[in-house]
């Protein structure tokens, strides 16, 4: 049987929201049988979008990342739940029965993504369904995916093992405890928006002014490992991304033609910025 | 001939019979009025006489004795021309103006008669497309693009973007460095297209007539509680009896001049609805005194770069032309200089343009954005982010020209052929004049940006094929502009586009928002086409669209004009000067306008559309003075929504939305100054705009409004000549290539048409490659106008030489002497520097760019979803306040924490805010969006703090320099402080309960 994924790509998306404004269109003033009951006019966005800035002034990065019920296939909601108030579809979509749901804010508080919202008025845990009721009238996809300008969101419907090739094949990452809980909602480029980088700026001279080093070698090192290299830009910049978060003692080590090579340590917890490297004249 | 006349009517009755009979809501129509009205011709008594009794419909051969209406034609010859199908509206419009054709008797009765024979047509016509279960999926289109709106009950279900289906024109592709590249078949939308079911259902929807509380016609006026004084529910029939007895008083007990309009910069989408369309033919036929519209976003173009290039058409913005292609195919390295299309998405473009700025990622072709503030498409982009303080941008621009002079690095074959006065320049950039060489390491205590970046952004950039995205359509627009040295840095944009060899291959203005490969030879008006305005003067309606839709011309008589930005000034001090926007000639804008006119009386009624002044004018709290000024002895609004400024007026008129009502389009045709617009999208999508529900509560279609207010005037047929806005929305279809590609019941049932892409032969040239080439202009542009070329037809720049000019003619010839806009650019400081002495008191320079997520006004505060986008406004407290972006530095120099309140304010204000940090914005600077829609005064409004986030009280309202009308308020000193205390509430009339007993509880509680 196949079933639904959502897949969102972080270097795809603008930050336009669009998606958040779409699902708050469907479902305000509106509620579907048997699907969801209406969302309250102002309240936690059921699908957000998540805004990471990496970095400091000068050199920054500035991220996004969808947040929506991951669609679980072991759904700790529906754990929490009575019997038939969540379901778990055969096509992968888990639904928070409007009606059966009702009075059991322990769906909400189960959910470890923050993606269940306890709506204090009618006494239910609401989420994004995936707009199932629009799946099972024929849409070819639901509302955030449909109003995306870009395409960072999209979906599709494949075996688990089909998916699991995609995954593969296309970098796909799960949001963080989502293996084991199955969810459905992957991510590409997700290390943009959960790791770090080390930046900086090589500085030498030129006829007596200051000039940007391009083309620097620069060596990343930690402990007494090197863990990347790189070369500067036109600007001297140069940026080792992807790195896991964490303090550590690192060295930056630069040679570049015409100069003096330096080492430079920092104990500094990234996404930094070093400042401006300088070089000696050789 | 009279035969035949008599049996065209015995032919209509017989229609009207039927469908009366077939059709139950044209029934319903009959039914609204009884009346008698006979149609005849005048030269012999041969006519035939109907009459509604009831809702029932009798008609007979004849003169009748007592018709309530009267339509006559001098001659049976001439009614048997107007009256065979299909209609010429040409012939009906001349038979009109030579009085053969007459309509006579209660204006409203001509109307509803016209209707009644009118409608019998529309009878049969269905509308959007059934999708099951009782929904149906109109469309509609919004300042964001075009949407699928469904409906069900009478209720808007939800508003999509449009999916293209298989009968669709196919897209265009762009082959370049070996792949292909196609869109999307579909619409985009902007964000806040998709809060318009929010909007729509907004509780601040004003849906009666209303009157202030205090405003007594007949005895006390008291504007001195404008804005502060509520209001009570009053009907139409008294509200437009009101303002037209007012309109009759003014004009005949102060004479000419007395009534002034103004509307915003822009409206709810539609041809027919726009202010260009129906506001503009009420108002000429009131007689105004009109406002003069400062090129508000183009402003550094106009007042600057023009003098170097021409380009008057499009306020000196560059050609637009061929520029997605010629960028992918060639460019090696793209700048964007103060550039966030992924914020302004150009304008209604929707996010059209993201998909093809990822284009130029997929081909990893290098950027750099220039801004003080790190944006949206700087992040999407991933380029290199150099950061001048603002309003210092000329310097750095200075400083890269001195780099590509003493390093040889410009295009000296362009610079000798295509421009004149580069020497003269050059003297200034080298500092041969004035003994300071401009050079990276003069412009680094300006800019604040390092030497060294300058130095090796110049070398880039003069090494590599370079695009310069200049603002936010890339061609210019926006961003910097409109800051108090808006025009240095326009004109720095041209003169270092020139330096580099305009136009040859991958050297050109674009940041891929504009110049896509679409069609612009399928005519379809836009907005400035002045739809069914009849305004030959201050509309493009000359152009093309007065002769494929015929219509009454209208003229405005009052000679009178307000430059816009001194409008309170005109208002409270009674006299005011400014410069005029005229896109005809690089010199229009050298005549002074001057108010009041010889002769003519100062304005004393003052109709508003709109509410958007406080939250978008400079120093606004003079709009808040004005309001409450004696000199206005009668002030009308007529809005939409309860916010703003509509809440200082004495009567108030309440409006629907575009989704209410009937009207036609096409996604971000604008026309006029702004002419392809459409080239910023990836498919031109025609949009029929259904009346999608009925109007909210007694709200009206604009077009209602003016019509039944001229019908109160006696002007009612001259107005609407009889029709609706569907007739309107028709008459236009019937204008443009529509009909040839699809009839109109199909255009009316799907509600959209998508313009298909040409073959590639056909595709637009690029821009400037003829300039570049020394060719004739072969750009679809009728720009500039024919004796606006000094050599001959299509050949060289609007200029005085035909050239790029870096010693501007017009400047030398108008004002040879003025430091601060002199023949060539130099670097003058801004006065909102920090290097001023005011920087002591008010050390931040605050930023406000147009805003990401509402459209202007429009998609902010009404209670509306885009509250609940924290990047937009944050929830404190119970109240959603506007955001103030600062840097951590500065925050923890002031002991700002994020998300709390802070107060920003300088010498003209104060705003209370909510902080976020950010390191997006460079130390010293501090970043809000402009154009709250709300203006919440905690106390006494212009003398107390706002929360509703009106950022614009802390704008300077001084012109970019004395010689002209250029705003320059989009960036400012300020301080910013934390906010200990609590949260204050808004002083401002809420709405009415209009539950009787609730109404009349607000009455007798009423501040006075």
């Amino acid at each position: 049987m196949s079933k639904w994924n959502l897949i969102f790509d972080v270097d795809l998306c603008t930050g336009c929201q669009n998606c958040v404004l779409a699902v708050k269109d469907e479902y305000q003033g509106n509620s579907f049988a048997g699907y969801a009951a209406e969302m309250p006019r102002h309240g936690p966005n059921w699908f957000a979008i998540e805004r990471r800035e990496r970095g400091e002034f000068p050199v920054l990065d500035v991220v996004h990342r969808a947040r929506c019920c991951q669609h679980c296939d072991n759904p700790p909601c529906g754990a929490a739940a009575p019997d038939g108030a969540v379901k778990k579809r055969d096509d992968g979509i888990v639904i928070i029965d409007p009606q059966l749901a009702r009075g059991h804010k322990q769906i909400a508080d189960a959910c470890p993504f923050g993606a269940a919202h306890w709506n204090e008025a009618v006494a239910l845990a609401q989420h994004w369904n995936f707009d199932a009721h629009l799946i099972d009238a024929g849409w070819p996809a639901p509302r955030p995916v449909q109003a995306c300008p870009t395409g960072a969101l999209r979906v599709v419907k494949l075996e688990d093992d089909e998916m699991q090739r995609l995954a593969a094949a296309q970098g796909l990452a799960r949001t963080a405890g989502g293996e084991s809980r199955g969810t459905r909602v992957y991510y590409r480029n997700l290390a943009r928006f959960n790791r770090v980088f080390v930046a900086g700026t090589v500085v030498g001279q030129e006829g007596g002014l200051e000039a940007c080093v391009a083309n620097a070698e620069v060596r990343l090192i930690r402990e007494s490992e090197t863990i990347g290299t790189t070369t500067s830009d036109a600007f001297g910049d140069f940026r080792f991304d992807y790195l896991q978060p964490g303090n550590a003692t690192w060295r930056i080590a630069v040679q570049a033609r015409g100069y003096q090579m330096r080492e430079v340590e920092f104990n500094r917890e990234p996404s930094c910025w070093l400042g401006e490297i300088r070089l000696d004249p050789a | 001939m009279s035969a035949r006349f008599s049996a065209t009517l015995t032919g209509l009755s017989a229609l009207m019979r039927y469908c009366a009979w077939r059709y139950p809501a044209y029934r319903a129509q009959l039914a609204e009025r009884d009346l008698v009205a006979q149609i005849r011709l005048r030269d012999a008594d041969v006519g035939r006489w109907f009459e509604l009794k009831g809702g029932a419909l009798r008609s007979r051969a004849g003169i009748h004795p007592r018709p309530d209406v009267v339509m006559s034609y001098e001659t049976a010859e001439i009614a048997h021309r107007l009256l065979t199908p299909a209609i010429n509206w040409g012939r009906l419009v001349e038979a009109a103006k030579g009085f053969q054709l007459r309509a006579e008797g209660p204006d409203d009765l001509v109307y509803r008669f016209t209707q009644a024979m009118i409608a019998a047509r529309r009878a049969g016509w269905r509308s959007g497309t059934p999708v099951g279960e009782g929904v149906t999926r109109y469309t509609n289109m919004t300042n964001g693009g075009p949407c699928f709106v469904y409906v069900k009950d009478g209720k808007i279900l939800r508003t999509t973007p449009i999916d293209f289906d298989e009968d669709d024109a196919p897209p265009w592709t762009i082959e370049a460095r070996g792949r292909r590249f196609t869109p999307p078949r579909r619409t985009t939308i902007g964000t806040h297209g998709l809060a318009w079911k929010s909007l729509v259902y907004s509780p601040d929807r004003m849906l009666y007539p209303m009157r202030r509380v205090d405003f007594d016609p007949n005895g006390e006026r008291h504007p001195e509680n404008r804005g502060k004084a509520g209001y009570v529910r009053i009907s139409w029939d008294e509200a437009l009896d009101l303002v037209a007895a007012e309109i009759r008083r003014v004009k005949m007990e102060h004479g000419q001049g007395s009534v002034l309009f103004n509307h915003p910069s822009h409206h709810t989408w539609g041809n027919i609805g726009y202010w260009t369309s129906g506001l503009f033919r009420f108002f000429n036929a009131v007689g105004t005194t009109r406002v003069n519209h400062n090129p508000d976003s183009w402003e550094g173009w106009y007042w600057g770069a023009q003098h170097h290039w021409g380009n008057t058409m499009r306020l000196g913005l560059a050609e637009p032309y061929g520029t997605v292609e010629d960028m992918l195919k060639e460019a090696e390295l793209v700048v964007f200089w103060s550039s966030d299309p992924e914020a302004t998405s150009g304008i209604y473009g929707g996010h059209e343009g993201s998909v093809r700025r990822q284009w130029l990622k997929d081909l990893g072709i290098p950027t750099v954005h220039i801004e003080p503030y790190y944006n949206h498409t700087a992040a999407f982009m991933r380029g290199k982010w150099i950061a001048p303080r603002p309003g210092t941008d000329a310097a750095m621009a200075l400083a890269i020209a001195q780099v590509w002079i003493s390093e040889d690095l410009y295009d000296k074959h362009f610079v000798s052929e295509r421009t004149v006065g580069f020497d003269r320049w050059k003297k200034y950039v080298l500092g041969e004049d004035d003994g300071v060489p401009k050079t990276p390491e003069w412009q680094q205590a300006e800019t604040g940006v390092p030497a060294r970046e300058v130095r090796a952004l110049a070398r880039e950039w003069g090494t590599k094929r370079t695009y310069l995205g200049a603002g936010g359509m890339g061609i210019g627009w926006g961003g910097a502009c409109r800051g108090p040295t808006g025009h240095q840095w326009s004109r720095a944009m041209v003169c270092l586009a020139a330096m580099q060899g305009l136009g040859r291959p991958g050297v050109n203005f674009g940041n891929l928002q504009w110049g896509t490969p679409i069609d612009t030879s399928f005519w379809f008006p836009g907005y400035g086409e002045g739809g069914m305005s009849g305004d030959l003067v201050n509309t493009a309606l000359s152009i093309s669209l007065y002769q494929r839709m015929p219509q009454f011309p209208s003229v405005n008589t009052p000679a009178q004009i307000i430059p816009r930005v001194t409008l309170p000034e005109a208002i409270l001090e009674g006299q005011t000067q400014g410069w005029p926007r005229d896109s005809r000639s690089i010199e229009g804008q050298f005549l002074p306008i001057r108010y009041p006119a010889p002769g003519h009386s100062k304005v004393k009624l003052f109709y508003r559309y709109g509410g958007s002044n406080i939250g978008t004018m400079p120093d606004s709290k003079r709009y808040v003075q004005m309001y409450q000024s004696k000199e206005l002895e009668f002030v009308v609004n007529q809005s939409i929504w309860f916010e703003g400024e509509a809440k200082f007026a004495d009567i108030i008129l309440p409006a629907c939305t575009n989704f209410e009502r009937w009207d036609i389009s096409e996604w971000s045709n604008i026309s006029g100054f702004a002419h392809h617009a459409q080239l910023q999208l990836n498919h031109r999508v025609a949009v029929m705009q259904h009346r999608c529900i009925e109007p909210l509560g007694e709200s009206k279609a604009d077009y209602d409004i003016f019509r039944e207010l001229a019908q109160k005037l006696g002007l009612g047929p001259y107005f609407s000549e009889g029709m609706s806005d569907l007739d309107w929305v028709q008459r236009m279809f019937e204008s443009t290539d529509l009909p040839k590609r699809i009839s109109w019941k199909s255009f009316l049932a799907k509600g959209y048409y998508v313009v298909p892409a040409p073959v590639e032969r056909l595709r637009a040239p690029v821009a400037y490659r003829w300039f570049n080439e020394g060719r004739r202009k072969d750009l679809p542009e009728p720009h500039p106008l024919p004796s606006e070329y000094k050599l001959g037809y299509l050949q060289g720049m609007q200029t005085p030489s035909g050239k790029f000019e870096f010693d501007c003619t017009t400047l030398k010839r108008y004002a040879p002497d003025d430091e601060e806009r002199p023949p060539i650019l130099k670097y003058v400081r801004s006065r909102e520097s920090i290097a001023s002495p005011r920087a002591e008191r008010y050390p931040l320079q605050l930023m406000t760019p147009h805003p990401k997520y509402s459209f202007h006004t429009t998609g902010d505060g009404k209670d509306s979803v885009t509250n609940d986008l924290e990047e937009h406004r944050l929830l404190i407290d119970g109240h959603y306040f506007w955001v103030l972006r600062l840097n951590p530095i500065d925050a923890a120099a002031r002991g700002i924490s994020d998300r709390s309140l802070v107060r920003v304010y300088n010498e003209l204000g104060e705003v209370l805010c909510a902080a976020r940090l950010t390191h997006c914005a460079r130390p010293g600077v501090v970043h809000a969006y402009e154009s709250a829609a709300r203006y919440d005064p905690v106390g006494e409004p212009g003398h107390s703090i706002d929360i509703g986030g009106a950022i614009n009280l802390l704008t300077p309202k001084q012109p970019q320099f004395a010689r002209g009308h250029a705003m320059g308020n989009s960036n400012c000193l300020v301080e910013v402080a934390p906010w200990n205390g609590p949260v204050p509430r808004s002083s401002q009339p809420d709405m009415p309960d209009l539950a009787p007993a609730a109404q009349a509880a607000r009455v007798a509680g009423v501040r006075r």
